[in-house]
């Protein structure tokens, strides 16, 4: 177990806030009073039964949704209504629980479409094709190609992504997340639907991207045995409130999650 | 038997006879079908970005070849009109995506396709307050676009040539090679193809909708201006002129609506089948096949490959 006992001795500052937030649909409250934060470097999961609100939280902080209530702070910056593409410039990648890939464009294109915020060659150049957008388009290939071997998936990259088997098309997502160098990434659901041994890759993949380039990552799982090996902290939401907050062994232990799960007697 | 002759018989005999008729038949069909390729590029465009059928594309030729003609008559130099013409151009883009699509984003298509019709007949109204409804020439001489006739001796007869069929088709099949190689090779373009396959992943790699669609009306615009000069040049500018937009329909049922080669050859079938069927099959039935032609071409198309010719087969999985 990577995690310290001690919750609060949690690697570095904190990136992301997220403070008595509440979410309404009409009626229907998804998300209502919740906190946490996120720290710089950790593993952060985001646990509960199905309806308790989990992409609810996730499409709030990538500016998806805005929030009815609360505050999200990012970076140390409180925006009270972030669109989806601010939040991606400000550092925040996602994945999807239903995978959200560009079905026609090929593996490669999908990758490169993720460095879109990072590419600055005017209008000019790229009509024409020459000058500064061939040299930058040369220099982005370079490490799109980087992440492709980095993933395993160097024999589907012509392929269009609308034809490979689920488990390929969630990597390629992973993918597409990481070319935008993200600061936090979002992976919602990343091991939904997938045998054992895609399981063990993408927990590989996910466990590297967060030691080797120290990214961030906030992520939603159901397999109770994935979130307890990835994770640093976890926080665990029911009908829209959080219920508990800690360490994946204290989590497992708290009583009111257990009954969230198994359901109690009344 | 009589008339499966005249059907099937006679009017290849005659192409064979007088080769050159043919070719001048067949070059006026390419004329008019690169302008048609070019017209339903504009449809395609927008199409593709937000799946928004706009029925404005027809008025937006007018509109902007008006918008050229009338500023030119009030004493603007001719290359200060065109490029107002473009400016005015973007403006548009920017208050229809800000004005009609931000506040329906996410609403059905037809609320959007009605929202369209709103437009055309808001851009009808303004065009008659400042040019008024009378039809204008097209500047064609301040434009510097050429004029007279090249006769070309072949086959035993004279093919004519107007110049002016010859820039057309030249600029029309320009613009629409950078828009092709534009929109399929550049960071922009595989912005756009990303938009079209699914917003909500653009959005979450920080593809700005509000840009790309500012982005694609701006190059329907362009296209549309484009459109309306050369088509302005041969038959006049008035409002009139957005039928020939309807052309367009058969073009992208042929075509599919998303696919800018499948604009570009279906534009050209339409333009050089249409020739052909008035001058060849014309007479047998008195004349006007030109004007529905390209209608039934499409109606057929759509009870036998109604994808088009370059979309994917439809197979639903139920």
């Amino acid at each position: 177990m990577r995690a310290p006992d001690n919750p609060v001795a949690a690697k570095g500052d904190v990136l992301l806030a997220v403070d008595n937030v509440s979410l309404g649909f009409g009626g229907v409250k998804a998300l209502s009073d919740v906190s946490f934060d996120i720290r710089k470097g950790e593993i952060r999961a985001i646990i509960g039964p199905n309806g308790a609100g989990k992409t609810s939280m996730l499409n709030c902080i990538n500016g998806f949704y805005y929030p009815t209530e609360g505050r999200i702070t990012f970076k140390g910056v409180k925006r009270p209504k972030m669109r989806p593409y601010e939040a991606a410039r400000g550092g925040i990648a996602r994945t999807f629980q239903n995978v959200a890939l560009f079905k026609s464009m090929s593996t490669l294109d999908n990758i490169m479409a993720g460095r879109s915020l990072k590419m600055k060659a005017n209008f000019f150049w790229q009509l024409f094709r020459h000058g500064p957008a061939m040299t930058e388009e040369v220099e982005h290939r370079r490490l799109v190609e980087e992440i492709i071997d980095f993933l395993e998936i160097q024999h589907i990259r012509r392929i269009p992504v609308g034809r490979l088997p689920y488990g390929l098309q969630k990597r390629v997502e992973l993918g597409r997340a990481l070319a935008m160098e993200p600061d936090l990434l979002l992976l919602d659901e990343p091991m939904a639907g997938m045998n054992l041994e895609e399981k063990e890759d993408m927990s590989r993949f996910i466990l590297e991207v967060n030691q080797q380039f120290g990214t961030t990552i906030a992520l939603i799982e159901h397999d109770m045995g994935v979130v307890m090996d990835l994770s640093d902290r976890v926080v665990v939401l029911e009908y829209g409130r959080k219920i508990a907050d800690g360490t994946p062994d204290m989590v497992k232990r708290d009583q009111r999650v257990i009954d969230a799960y198994l359901g109690v007697a009344h | 038997m009589d008339i499966l002759y005249k059907i099937f018989v006679e009017p290849f005999v005659f192409m064979g006879e007088a080769p050159d008729l043919l070719l001048q038949t067949l070059w006026e069909g390419l004329v008019s079908g690169v302008l048609y390729a070019l017209i339903a590029l504009g449809f395609v465009l927008i199409f593709k970005a937000s799946g928004v059928f706009n029925f404005a594309q027809g008025i937006m030729v007018v509109f902007s070849a008006l918008i050229l003609v009338g500023l030119h008559e009030k004493g603007v130099p001719a290359l200060l009109a065109l490029i107002l013409a473009v400016g005015a151009m973007l403006l548009l883009a920017v208050t229809v995506e800000r004005v009609v699509l931000r506040p329906l984003v996410n609403q059905p298509d037809i609320i959007l396709f009605m929202a369209t019709f709103g437009l055309t007949y808001f851009l009808i109204g303004l065009g008659e307050l400042i040019f008024g409804g009378n039809p204008k020439e097209m500047i064609t001489g301040a434009l510097l676009l050429p004029h007279g006739t090249t006769e070309v001796e072949m086959f035993g007869g004279l093919v004519r040539f107007q110049h002016l069929d010859i820039a057309a088709a030249v600029i029309a099949s320009i613009m629409i090679g950078v828009l092709a190689v534009f929109f399929s090779k550049t960071r922009i373009g595989r912005a756009l193809r990303a938009v079209a396959d699914s917003h909500k992943a653009a959005l979450s790699v920080g593809i700005s909708l509000n840009q790309i669609w500012v982005i694609v009306w701006f190059a329907s615009g362009i296209v549309a201006l484009v459109a309306g000069i050369m088509w302005g040049a041969r038959s006049g500018v008035s409002f009139s002129l957005q039928i020939i937009a309807l052309k367009a329909l058969p073009v992208l049922i042929l075509g599919g609506f998303t696919s800018i080669p499948g604009a570009i050859v279906g534009g050209l079938i339409v333009g050089v089948g249409e020739k052909l069927g008035e001058f060849y099959w014309g007479p047998l039935v008195g004349g006007g096949v030109e004007t529905w032609l390209a209608y039934v071409i499409a109606l057929l198309f759509l009870l036998y490959r109604p994808q088009g010719l370059f979309g994917e087969k439809i197979i639903e999985r139920i």
